[in-house]
């Protein structure tokens, strides 16, 4: 159970909810909320947002029963909370870049801070994609080095990679396949799955995808995974 | 731990009725981090079949009003993965280990039940009712007379007691549970998921690649309940309940309608703590109903 300090929308059909919360979050983790009883019957995953001591940040979008009722809990009301959960993004040294997608922004924005705070001389680009209207797009470049934004169109348009960069992409999976795709076969690629999950802890096989090294749980073994492990065929 | 709770089920002693229910538990690893599994009356391992199973393609899940319905497809390591890397632990545990078996045809079946042979499993939970797997599954637990045929074949070369989980799918569930006390079982387990159908309007399409899917959670409880009612009076084995329970109320109505133990299932995916919560409910209302022990309400319907 942990209090709600804030939960507002930020953009239409975007909600940000800051809870009180101690202990370690690794960015890329995500928790499972709930705050009703047995209707929906299963909690939410959501990824981390942001994190510091005592302050745990989600972003997510408003899609049907669950979010909506999260979206209209109040500040000092309460939540339930399971994790973190997930394995997480890897520690990345070396350049950075990051390509995000609509709400598959939300767990870039912990990482890329993370990053940078323990690669100070280390270089990060961001591109930022979304269908209409752009959010947290400032968030990203008070901490980036570079901030891409496309709205409305291709982001592998514009997408560059350099030789020394790591890849690492949120968003829809066919977004995050074109990712892997024009970047070169050198540069790892990491890409954060999402999945409809029903205990988030890997005992109910909701959640399973085909990789290379035969099924895999997103909610244990991801919900990060190199490229060339998901997208194998 | 207070002996109120202690239940046998033939002559297997468990500390509790409590047991979290096939595939819903994996091999209780991913529960270890919320509880000591020592604490449960005992825990039923994922459908396990002769060979490894990859499982349904598509959407597994799809959540209904108060209900989950689930599309896994027995995904499974196999017999042989399970004896090697997961019994070790859970026979090292206090607690009673139940290993669900499925299977194709019945080869695979009895082929499977032999390599069990070679461990010391407290008892088998034969699964003639999983509604989500195209062969076998299912289809030998729609009518008393295969499923009792299943039953005897497995009884015949198993070493250990069997528990044959019944489908409410299929011809009446007293009749199927009487034919399979008549071949030799020596359990019953029930419900196993409703089948059921979802279609996303949206895409004009079925939501499950393999069209049907199974139906468990809260909403379907009260069908739990009254096929559990209707097997314990058709049977004089004991009945292992389960279908929708998510609270101690719950269970303490299952057991009033005559089962021994309860089977703790789709509630285990929103309170990792919920068979724990459902122990300590038991005590308290043994204690405040000045019970000496909880078979004293047991089948009082």
């Amino acid at each position: 159970m942990a209090i709600i300090r804030s939960n507002e929308f930020i953009s239409p059909g975007i909600c940000k909810m800051t809870v009180a919360f101690t202990g370690a979050v690794l960015p890329g983790q995500f928790f499972m909320l709930r705050a009703w009883d047995k209707d929906p019957l299963l909690s939410r995953p959501i990824s981390v947002h942001d994190y510091e001591a005592g302050k745990l940040t989600f972003l997510y979008q408003v899609v049907g029963k669950g979010t909506e009722i999260l979206s209209c809990l109040k500040a000092q009301s309460e939540v339930i909370l399971q994790g973190p959960l997930g394995n997480g993004f890897p520690q990345i040294v070396g350049d950075l870049c990051v390509v995000g997608g609509g709400i598959g922004i939300a767990p870039l924005y912990y990482f890329v801070k993370d990053y940078k705070k323990k690669n100070p001389q280390g270089n990060c680009r961001v591109y930022l994609g979304f269908r209409d209207s752009s959010y947290c797009v400032e968030s990203f470049n008070a901490i980036a080095d570079e901030v891409n934004l496309n709205i409305g169109g291709m982001i592998t348009d514009q997408l560059k990679v350099a030789s020394n960069e790591v890849v690492v992409t949120c968003g829809p999976e066919v977004m995050m396949k074109s990712v892997a795709k024009a970047t070169p076969a050198e540069n790892l690629v990491y890409v954060s799955m999402e999945a409809r999950m029903a205990c988030g802890i890997g005992a109910c096989l909701g959640c399973t995808c085909a990789t290379k090294y035969g099924n895999k749980k997103v909610c244990k073994d991801g919900p990060v995974f190199l490229s060339d492990e998901v997208f194998y065929v | 731990m207070s002996k109120q709770l202690e239940t046998k089920f033939n002559e297997i002693l468990f500390k509790n009725p409590v047991v979290p229910a096939s595939g819903t538990f994996g091999f209780g690893r991913e529960y270890e981090a919320y509880y000591d599994l020592e604490k449960l009356g005992g825990l039923c391992s994922k459908g396990l079949t002769l060979e490894p199973q990859s499982g349904n393609t598509g959407i597994r899940l799809w959540e209904t009003p108060a209900g989950l319905m689930n599309s896994i497809g027995l995904e499974n390591p196999g017999i042989e993965a399970f004896i090697e890397n997961e019994w070790p632990h859970l026979k090292s545990l206090d607690t009673v280990t139940i290993v669900n078996v499925g299977g194709k045809d019945e080869e695979s079946y009895l082929k499977a039940i032999e390599k069990l042979n070679a461990i010391d499993v407290k008892l088998i939970e034969l699964n003639i009712s999983c509604p989500n797997v195209k062969a076998g599954g299912m289809a030998y637990g729609m009518t008393a007379e295969t499923a009792g045929d299943i039953t005897k074949k497995v009884v015949d070369i198993s070493n250990h007691p069997v528990m044959v989980k019944l489908s409410p799918n299929g011809d009446s569930v007293a009749d199927i549970a009487r034919a399979c006390e008549a071949s030799g079982a020596q359990g019953i387990s029930l419900i196993n998921t409703i089948q059921g159908m979802a279609i996303d309007y949206k895409k004009r399409a079925v939501v499950f690649d393999n069209l049907y899917a199974g139906l468990s959670g809260p909403a379907v409880k009260p069908i739990a309940l009254r096929m559990t009612h209707q097997v314990c009076q058709a049977v004089n084995i004991p009945v292992m309940a389960m279908g929708g329970i998510s609270t101690w109320e719950d269970a303490l109505e299952f057991i009033m309608a005559g089962a021994t133990c309860i089977q703790i299932g789709t509630v285990n995916f929103i309170n990792p703590l919920a068979p724990i919560e459902i122990i300590e409910g038991l005590e308290v209302y043994c204690e405040k109903e000045g019970l000496a022990n909880i078979s004293e309400i047991r089948g009082i319907i």
